[in-house]
């Protein structure tokens, strides 16, 4: 046999829980802590900048609503690569790898755009404590989301090679809370910096 | 293997996925419309944290599957969580951000 087996690689806690499984969700409760502060440092500076750009003056709502709907599906792509690998369909597995990769490479364009357009109208790091905190809590998820379409595009590689199977299901799991959770983050950051922006 | 772990849940079916998919979708429509619409304008900060709040929940329950897997996974999520609110909501305090304009 070409893999290597789940027994050989899977440990089980005395609760009978994954530990790979376990260490990922302290490490993503560890995120949780991350985006926390970035999130509670861009609102409590939030209206103080003293110069523009503004958010309402800057912020695109239509587009970032395009690309948050697209992360949202990405979500669900992610969620039927898992189901696919379970039942041992590989075909349909490297099918939605592949969307999920896409679909963050699409949502990093949108942000690349974003950005690219937001420095041409004067809102830079150094341009405001806006700028500052916006550009640091978006940008720290934005390479989270790189991380994962990196993630991703391994997988479906894997997937290819033909060395990714229904017995590396927790595998593709783990992989799939990481792209859900910077999905969550996603979802609070679109609520807070861009809809109720002052 | 054959081995089975107490804390092993199935997962839900694809159809389930996707009606949660339909709902996330319905929800985000929802919370943009409630941005233009100015009647909402007054109550636009807890509308939007609630529906927010409802995407997450749905999301860490039914893609993450915190609902059918272990309580303690949940426990491990939630607590650095609730801790990550509270420090939020503790600075948001103290940097007066609550605080009443004059």
């Amino acid at each position: 046999m070409s893999h290597a087996a789940p027994a050989a690689t899977a440990h089980y806690t005395s609760m009978g829980l994954d530990s790979r499984k376990m260490g990922f969700w302290a490490f993503i409760g560890s995120e949780c802590l991350l985006f926390g502060s970035l999130i509670s440092t861009y609102l409590v500076y939030q209206g103080r900048s003293v110069s523009g750009p503004t958010p309402s003056e800057i912020l695109n709502i239509p587009v970032t609503s395009i690309s948050t709907f697209d992360l949202l599906m990405s979500s669900l792509w992610m969620v039927l690569a898992l189901a696919a690998v379970q039942r041992g369909d590989m075909k349909w597995a490297k099918v939605w790898l592949l969307g999920v990769a896409i679909g963050g490479a699409i949502f990093i364009g949108f942000q690349i755009y974003e950005f690219s357009s937001f420095v041409r109208e004067g809102l830079t790091l150094q341009a405001n404590l806006f700028g500052c905190t916006f550009f640091i809590l978006t940008g720290t998820h934005g390479a989270h989301v790189t991380v994962g379409v990196l993630w991703m595009l391994t997988l479906w590689y894997r997937a290819m090679r033909g060395k990714l199977g229904p017995e590396h299901a927790m595998t593709v799991e783990i992989a799939g809370l990481y792209w859900h959770f910077v999905d969550v983050v996603w979802i609070v950051i679109f609520t807070l910096v861009y809809l109720l922006h002052k | 293997m054959q081995e089975t772990h107490a804390a092993e849940h199935p997962h839900p079916t694809a159809a389930t996925y996707i009606r949660v998919a339909v709902i996330l979708t319905i929800l985000t429509v929802i919370e943009v419309g409630v941005f233009y619409v100015p009647v909402f304008h007054p109550v636009l900060a807890p509308v939007l944290l609630s529906l927010s709040a409802v995407k997450f929940a749905i999301v860490v329950m039914f893609y993450m599957h915190l609902k059918m897997d272990s309580r303690f996974f949940t426990l491990l999520f939630g607590g650095p969580l609730l801790l990550a609110a509270v420090v939020m909501l503790g600075l948001l305090f103290l940097f007066g951000v609550f605080a009443f304009e004059h």
